[in-house]
């Protein structure tokens, strides 16, 4: 293989393993737009992931294990909308609590699946005439349907942020509840959805690791994307579009990681990059003034009550 | 009882809130197409009413109508509905966001943004009642005068006509004061009711055709405007005469305690939030700072209590340069600080005598190395609170217990006991009812004439006329001009707040 074709078939890679982090970080865009943080992901990505695994066994239908994969999410963003919401417990605290239980729970639900095949898995499906555009065609368009799906909500979410309605209360809902609620807006009501569509988004990013990306159950298999999510987050300063940006980024580095191993780099170390990314983004963004000047949404991680004086 | 042309009508009102009745059986009769004040002090109860009304709070007891008809008003939704608009006192606009953005916020459609059709209305609104904005300007852009205005359009959009303001006047220059007056006429005519809630006497004459008095929670009187007087609404306001004036003893000034040079201080942010401020107090003198909030006279006042870094420009105490130094070093060196926001300054849990030895705590005669020295605090206490007038069940009931003017009162007792050579205080009355300010203000004035050099910061100009010898306006960071007290009046104050340079005194 030349270096070029080294390049195409990493930024071929690239995409299908920054589709999970795209659904994560779409989810959690959506949550902190609302004025919530979810430190969960990482807990409902890998329960996204056993469910998914379980159900594709039981009944070999990868539909439903992605629907039952984008039930559990959302069931744990509803418990966590509750948590943070109504019974107003940190947000922090919470997001951790739903991280260690997801991934203890997943650890049991899993241990019967180690090392067998997936009954069945996606296959990718070149969309016709754009995947023979020499270059971007087999980089864009040779893919699985999770990824062209992925790729789509990007311009869609973008879209329903700041061209509706919708976009409006949610966005007025993270910066100002206040605000929000005097003009009419249900706080609680958008924050609960936004937060429930959140872990939904993370049960569907954790189902594609087991059902596409390395088609098996791994026990913890997400390996930190549920935290690099969070990162993502944050570096794509709450917008669908840098979302997109960052994702394939982080996705990259993991490809980076398995090609420069090949090269002799030592494979611990690589798979520490990631992580040296994440921490060199929360680093920079982690003060309350930086955060102000990247945009965070004025409101995160404040509980709103009404009648308070 | 209920007149057909009544557009608002609450009976027996009333809402507790914990260890508060902030509504007491209240009567409110408003006429259509009135402009109706709601008079009384801080703490009377008008902004409960209100919310009430608006449906932000639910009242214990008390039935509402709305032009003729018995509603329940459960939500700020339902109160939209019925064609209530309410414009807070803190904006309720989200900074980052566009005027448009803010105007359509919270309607139940369109589901795409309704770019056209708010344009269009925004137009007709600047037309009809001089209300112009700028859809695609972001709230943070704007002037407090600016913002109102996007406030009152939204209440308008989501077709209101009983709008209430509260304290629509808090936060805008003299002139803007006079532009919403005339605005508030104007829509009355146009068949609007307007209440408005408010504490200064002079807007009731102003803009209302009547008004209604609270104190304490009750309904003392509704009167009409044009049939009272200036005197009589404050009696029954406060329960008793008010002194409109202070007397302030001729002082001579001595050396200069503070010199300000060059000054540059960052907001929040990340912007300069001062950008090359100079100024000195010379000992007994009170150096007013006027300008609408958020001009950089927070930021200003911090950095000199040491609380925020300078980043350019030097800070002389006394001669010598304490630039940067810690706020423990600065106080040691005579500096005192009664920050803005209350609980700051304060440890709310911590007792009474704990939080008057906050500064000294660590030095004799209250502690003697490692062990504190009960008696003396308590000692300390029991004077402060006697000279002070502090109104505490006894010196160990936690601060966070006393009302806002009693903290105040604490927090003014602990800065000004050990004799600064510099006072910095900082809104020291927002929020106070007329008594405390009145004992607050007298205060300042006693530190003067002990020769403290005072710096005052305030966004209540008739506090800042009373009570200032040189009176500095900032706008943008900067100050304005610097002019000697007798020669200040409302109209140039007012003037440079809104960022007209005029000379240094």
């Amino acid at each position: 293989m030349t270096i070029w074709d080294q390049i195409l078939s990493a930024l071929r890679a690239a995409v299908p393993a920054a589709a999970p982090l795209l659904y994560g970080t779409l989810g959690e865009v959506t949550a902190e737009r609302s004025g919530v943080v979810n430190l969960g992901m990482e807990g409902m990505m890998l329960m996204g992931a056993v469910v998914a695994f379980a159900v594709t066994q039981a009944t070999g239908n990868v539909w439903l294990a992605l629907l039952a994969a984008a039930l559990i999410g959302a069931l744990m963003g509803l418990i966590h909308a509750f948590a943070t919401i109504s019974l107003r417990v940190n947000q922090v605290v919470a997001g951790l609590a739903l991280t260690m239980i997801g991934t203890g729970i997943s650890g049991i639900m899993g241990k019967r699946f180690i090392g067998m095949p997936p009954r069945v898995q996606l296959k990718p499906v070149p969309i016709p005439i754009l995947s023979d555009i020499p270059v971007i065609g087999p980089i864009l368009f040779n893919h699985d349907v999770l990824v062209y799906i992925a790729l789509l909500m990007v311009p869609l979410m973008w879209f329903l942020f700041y061209k509706t309605r919708w976009g409006v209360s949610l966005r007025s809902v993270g910066e100002d509840p206040a605000t929000a609620d005097a003009m009419g807006v249900n706080v609680f009501r958008v924050r609960y959805l936004a937060v429930t569509f959140g872990g939904l988004m993370a049960g569907i990013g954790g189902a594609y690791l087991p059902i596409v990306y390395t088609p098996a159950w791994i026990e913890g298999m997400t390996a930190g994307a549920g935290w690099i999510v969070i990162a993502l987050t944050i570096f794509s300063m709450w917008d669908p579009a840098r979302a997109l940006l960052g994702a394939y980024l982080f996705g990259g580095v993991r490809i980076l990681q398995y090609r420069l191993q090949k090269l002799g780099v030592s494979p611990p170390l690589l798979n520490t990059l990631p992580f040296v990314f994440t921490i060199l983004v929360l680093l920079i963004s982690a003060g309350e003034t930086m955060r102000k000047r990247l945009g965070a949404p004025a409101a995160l991680m404040k509980p709103y009550a009404r009648e308070e004086r | 009882m209920a007149e057909p042309s009544l557009a608002v009508e609450m009976r027996g009102i009333v809402k507790r809130f914990p260890g508060v009745l902030a509504n007491d059986h209240v009567n409110l009769a408003v006429r259509t197409g009135e402009v109706h004040a709601l008079l009384g002090e801080n703490g009377a109860g008008k902004t409960t009413l209100m919310n009430i009304l608006y449906g932000i709070y639910h009242p214990d007891e008390g039935e509402i109508f709305v032009k003729g008809k018995h509603v329940r008003i459960h939500s700020p939704s339902d109160a939209i509905r019925l064609g209530i608009g309410m414009v807070h006192q803190q904006f309720r606009l989200v900074p980052s966001h566009t005027v448009a953005e803010n105007v359509v916020l919270g309607l139940p459609r369109p589901f795409f943004f309704p770019e056209r059709a708010a344009r269009q209305k925004l137009r007709e609104f600047a037309q009809k009642y001089g209300l112009e904005v700028d859809p695609d300007a972001r709230i943070w852009q704007l002037s407090a005068g600016e913002q109102q205005r996007v406030e009152i359009v939204k209440a308008l959009y989501r077709g209101a006509d009983i709008l209430i303001l509260d304290e629509p006047t808090s936060m805008l220059t003299p002139q803007e004061i006079r532009e919403l007056m005339a605005t508030v006429r104007r829509m009355a005519a146009e068949g609007k009711t307007v209440i408005f809630i408010t504490h200064k006497l002079d807007e009731v004459f102003a803009a209302s055709d009547r008004v209604t008095v609270l104190r304490q929670g009750k309904v003392v009187a509704t009167l009409e405007t044009s049939q009272t007087d200036k005197r009589e609404l404050a009696r029954l306001m406060v329960g008793r005469d008010v002194l409109f004036r202070l007397e302030k003893k001729p002082v001579t000034l001595g050396p200069t305690v503070l010199e300000v040079k060059n000054l540059h201080v960052r907001g929040d942010r990340g912007q300069m939030a001062v950008k090359g401020v100079s100024f000195h107090i010379a000992a007994g003198e009170i150096l007013g700072i006027a300008g609408v909030a958020g001009n950089g006279q927070r930021e200003l006042a911090e950095a000199l209590a040491g609380l925020r870094p300078a980043v350019k420009g030097h800070v002389f105490l006394k001669g010598k340069d304490v630039t940067n130094q810690p706020p423990r070093v600065l106080a040691r060196s005579g500096v005192c600080y009664v920050p803005a926001e209350r609980p700051v300054g304060t440890v709310p849990n911590l007792s009474v005598a704990e939080n008057l030895v906050l500064k000294a705590y660590d030095q004799s005669p209250f502690c003697n190395g490692i062990f504190l020295d009960p008696e003396a605090i308590a000692n300390h206490a029991d004077r402060l609170i006697a000279e002070y007038g502090v109104a505490t069940p006894s010196r160990e009931t936690p601060l966070k217990l006393l009302s806002g003017g009693n903290i105040q009162r604490a927090i003014l007792a602990r800065e000004t006991s050990c004799a600064p050579s510099l006072l910095i205080a900082v809104h020291p009355t927002s929020g106070l009812d007329v008594g405390a300010t009145e004992y607050i203000r007298q205060t300042l004035l006693a530190q003067r004439e002990q020769g403290t050099a005072v710096l005052l910061v305030s966004e209540d100009l008739e506090e800042i006329l009373q009570l200032s010898d040189r009176i500095a306006v900032m706008y943008g960071g900067e100050i304005m001009g610097i002019l000697p007290a007798e020669q200040a009046d409302l109209e140039t104050i007012g003037l440079m707040m809104a960022g007209i340079h005029r000379e240094v005194a």
